[in-house]
């Protein structure tokens, strides 16, 4: 049902690949610019038997959460220190203000200047990429906790440090999550661009390598597949964050 | 009231205050006076951090020489190019989603499978149709950052109150102007919102899109620097782009101001 729901919904772009296959067949789309859908299918499928693609994927994906994850813990817990301790927002409020404006790109040269060309300067700018989203959710969550519930809470004998995870963190959640699926279509833009820009593997150097060697099918069918897993962690992530906060009920 | 009185008044809470007004200034000032003695002390290798002055006597003969300006004057031309084309765009379809059932039916899916892909990936298929010059970049741009402006144009749109659009109708506004008469205008504090989601996003990738392509443009700047291993001039590329970053989207904070002076946020705002 659920699924039938989605293809339905989707049907328009089910159209323009047939538009478009239907086009490269009757030679009015030049395949040399726009290779043909199914010749695409074809290109994922011979990548996807050779074991070299794994690789790829596999270290792509490895950079990817590495980042996600670091800037998902050093992110919470800045944000949640920031609404908890003057302290703590009297140090970060000014940097984040600093550096919220600054396209997290331009850092990448730098990144490959201090961790050189491996995973490091890729883990790096897709933690910097990810990390204000999150902190400025988590922050705003935080402190948009009704008061209430931290009165109940501490006239029900809860400790101080118990009141920052029962209280402060769980009712940030819903804000922390939407930060969090904010940075997770972040990391992976974070991700491609310093792939693109200098590494020996990942989906973004197999995008361009496969381009400059002329196999267009392939270059396209790696752009399909790293759009879908991008595509497909958005709403695996929404369903996770559906279910976490099935407590909230269906507010909007 | 004289000086001395001034002084003697004020003296036990001033310097708390004027210590506590000031909050948010120091971990910034503490951070730069750190970079620079760690640099002078030589306790880093000046290759990966060079020292702040360093930096600024590098920035002034670029400055001087102008070379910086041609780099700056190319991202700020294809940034705000993009944005502007991707309002357009993006508000066009947005509030045509409202008006007409089949663009809904078309474009709904499509920006809700757009908008959690990495669309840069896309880059290396606009630069083998369009090349590697201005037209590639700025459409990638374009692509990038127009979903955020459709998705908010349009539910900013949906939630127009319903009274508007027959008290149009039954002062005879015909239908193909509702989208500029009613659309638009109700719309705007959600399109606005949408446009300044939008704006960091034509930064990031306008920036990605120089390295990439090289040409002129910040972005090649600071690749090509790295190249050849000049890190202070890096650094001083990352400072100029971050300087046009705060004003852009400081100056778009103004435009939303000076565009909505009635609407309620603005009017908190500014008491």
């Amino acid at each position: 049902m659920a699924a039938t729901r989605f293809l339905f919904f989707y049907s328009p772009l089910l159209l323009v690949v047939a538009a478009w296959q239907l086009g490269s067949s009757t030679g009015f789309i030049n395949p040399s610019l726009i290779p043909a859908p199914m010749s695409v299918f074809n290109g994922v499928y011979t990548m996807m038997s050779d074991p070299s693609i794994w690789d790829h994927l596999g270290s792509s994906l490895y950079r990817q959460m590495t980042g996600l994850l670091l800037a998902c813990f050093v992110g919470i817990s800045i944000g949640v220190a920031m609404a908890h301790y003057t302290i703590a927002q009297i140090i970060f409020e000014p940097l984040v203000r600093l550096i919220y404006p600054l396209p997290k790109s331009a850092l990448i040269p730098l990144l490959i200047l201090w961790f050189g060309i491996g995973h490091a300067s890729k883990i790096a700018a897709v933690f910097l990429g990810c990390l204000l989203p999150i902190v400025i959710s988590a922050y705003n969550g935080t402190r948009g906790v009704d008061k209430h519930l931290l009165w109940s809470a501490r006239s029900m004998g809860t400790s101080g440090v118990a009141t920052l995870w029962k209280v402060y963190f769980m009712g940030a959640l819903p804000e922390i999550l939407s930060g969090l699926r904010i940075a997770l279509a972040m990391s992976y833009t974070l991700l491609i661009s310093s792939e693109f820009l200098i590494s020996r593997k990942g989906m973004g150097y197999l995008i361009l390598n496969l381009g400059e060697i002329g196999d267009y099918s392939g270059m396209f069918g790696t752009i399909l597949i790293i759009s879908l897993i991008g595509f497909f962690a958005d709403r695996l992530f929404v369903a996770w964050m559906d279910y976490v906060l099935r407590w909230k009920g269906k507010g909007e | 009231m004289t000086d001395a009185v001034t002084v003697r008044e004020a003296n036990p809470a001033f310097f708390g205050q004027l210590l506590w007004s000031l909050r948010y200034f120091y971990s910034i000032i503490i951070l730069l006076v750190f970079w620079e003695t760690v640099t002078r002390l030589e306790w880093v290798d000046p290759f990966l951090l060079p020292s702040l002055s360093s930096i600024f006597v590098r920035g002034f003969e670029e400055v001087q020489s102008g070379a910086i300006f041609a780099h700056l004057s190319q991202t700020v031309y294809r940034t705000v190019a993009s944005l502007l084309y991707a309002s357009v765009i993006g508000v066009a379809i947005g509030a045509s989603m409202r008006i007409f059932p089949i663009m809904r039916w078309f474009w709904e899916p499509v920006v809700s499978a757009l908008f959690p892909i990495p669309k840069i990936a896309f880059m290396p298929i606009f630069i083998l149709w369009f090349g590697v010059f201005d037209a590639s970049k700025i459409i990638m741009t374009v692509f990038a950052s127009v979903v955020p402006i459709i998705s908010a144009t349009y539910l900013g749109a949906k939630n127009i109150d319903q009274h508007l659009f027959w008290s149009a109708r039954s002062m005879g506004t015909p239908n193909r102007s509702m989208v500029t008469k009613i659309v638009v205008p109700a719309a705007l504090p959600s399109i606005f919102s949408g446009i300044q989601i939008a704006t960091p996003l034509c930064l990031i990738v306008s920036v990605v899109t120089e390295m990439m392509t090289g040409g002129r443009g910040l972005g090649s700047y600071m690749i090509f620097a790295t190249r050849f291993g000049e890190s202070d001039k890096v650094f001083f590329g990352i400072f100029v782009t971050a300087a046009f970053g705060i004003l852009l989207i400081e100056s778009m904070r103004q435009l939303r101001k000076f565009l909505l002076p009635w609407h309620a946020e603005t009017i908190r705002g500014g008491e």
